[in-house]
């Protein structure tokens, strides 16, 4: 156990994935040449859901050239993201589930069928969400089911859902404001 | 101790790191603070840490540090993160 509490159980609740999820941000079926082109989706998915400007995503772009491809963070995964920014607006997540995979040069990871575009305005208000995202993904189950909805509705459906369990669950264990092991 | 997760902004691919990290240390019973860094302030952060985690090729970047460098390659699997700390510290 930690001797400090938990950053999450000490401030206020930051926004949950669904709340960074919008619709609007999500593309399902769509197709990149390369991986600069997935990265592109991801951002003007942001940028349509109103979360960024069109210039962070050449933001998202320069970082993996600076960087390199990193950014696949797990198997069929890449993570887009960029420093917060003026071209920032709010905190935003959006996903790109391409038709046909696309190589980044990640040595094991390659290659990516699943973009997920994060703009943040600071460091820490979107790790709520990215960590329900990451716990919704580390499931093949749940990833596979992800990658094969039908349209933005059904991907969001299944964010939602889980979400939602995930809530209760939490719910549950920390009934009495101390107990963090689930009841048996 | 004191752990850190590194990556390029900090505020991605480290942030997640950090919760499974943090998931990890439960599990093996091991008392540590995660903290996260990007890639321009790591190699000073690194000289307090006790252990440095980040991906393969952030760690090429990041040349030599004092503390022992572990690489993680699915940063969304928490039984890597457990399998490479316990190796690492356990």
């Amino acid at each position: 156990m930690s001797r400090v509490p938990r950053a999450t159980a000490v401030v206020a609740p930051r926004p949950g994935l669904s709340a960074l999820l919008s619709i609007k941000a999500i593309r399902i079926g769509a197709s990149a040449r390369d991986w600069r082109g997935a990265v592109r989706l991801a951002g003007d998915a942001l940028v349509a859901s109103g979360a960024t400007a069109p210039a962070y995503t050449d933001e998202m772009i320069a970082t993996v050239e600076e960087l390199g491809p990193y950014i696949v963070i797990a198997p069929g995964i890449a993570l887009a993201h960029s420093r917060p920014s003026e071209a920032v607006h709010r905190a935003g997540i959006s996903l790109v589930v391409l038709n046909k995979p696309v190589n980044f040069g990640h040595r094991q990871n390659d290659p990516v069928r699943l973009v997920v575009g994060l703009a943040a305005p600071d460091e820490e208000g979107h790790v709520t969400a990215l960590g329900t995202l990451a716990e919704f993904l580390a499931d093949d189950g749940r990833r596979d089911e992800l990658l094969r909805s039908t349209g933005p509705d059904d991907l969001l459906r299944l964010v939602e859902a889980f979400e939602g369990d995930q809530a209760s669950q939490m719910r549950r264990s920390t009934s009495d404001g101390k107990d963090l092991v689930d009841p048996k | 101790m004191k752990i850190l997760a590194v990556c390029g902004m900090g505020l991605g691919t480290s942030l997640i790191l950090r919760m499974n990290a943090e998931k990890a240390l439960k599990q093996l019973g091991v008392e540590a603070d995660v903290e996260v860094s990007d890639m321009g302030s790591a190699r000073a952060l690194a000289a307090t840490a006790d252990l440095v985690l980040t991906s393969e090729e952030l760690a090429e970047q990041l040349g030599p540090v004092k503390p022992r460098v572990v690489t993680i390659s699915n940063f969304i699997d928490p039984n890597e993160v457990v399998t490479k700390l316990k190796a690492a510290i356990g």
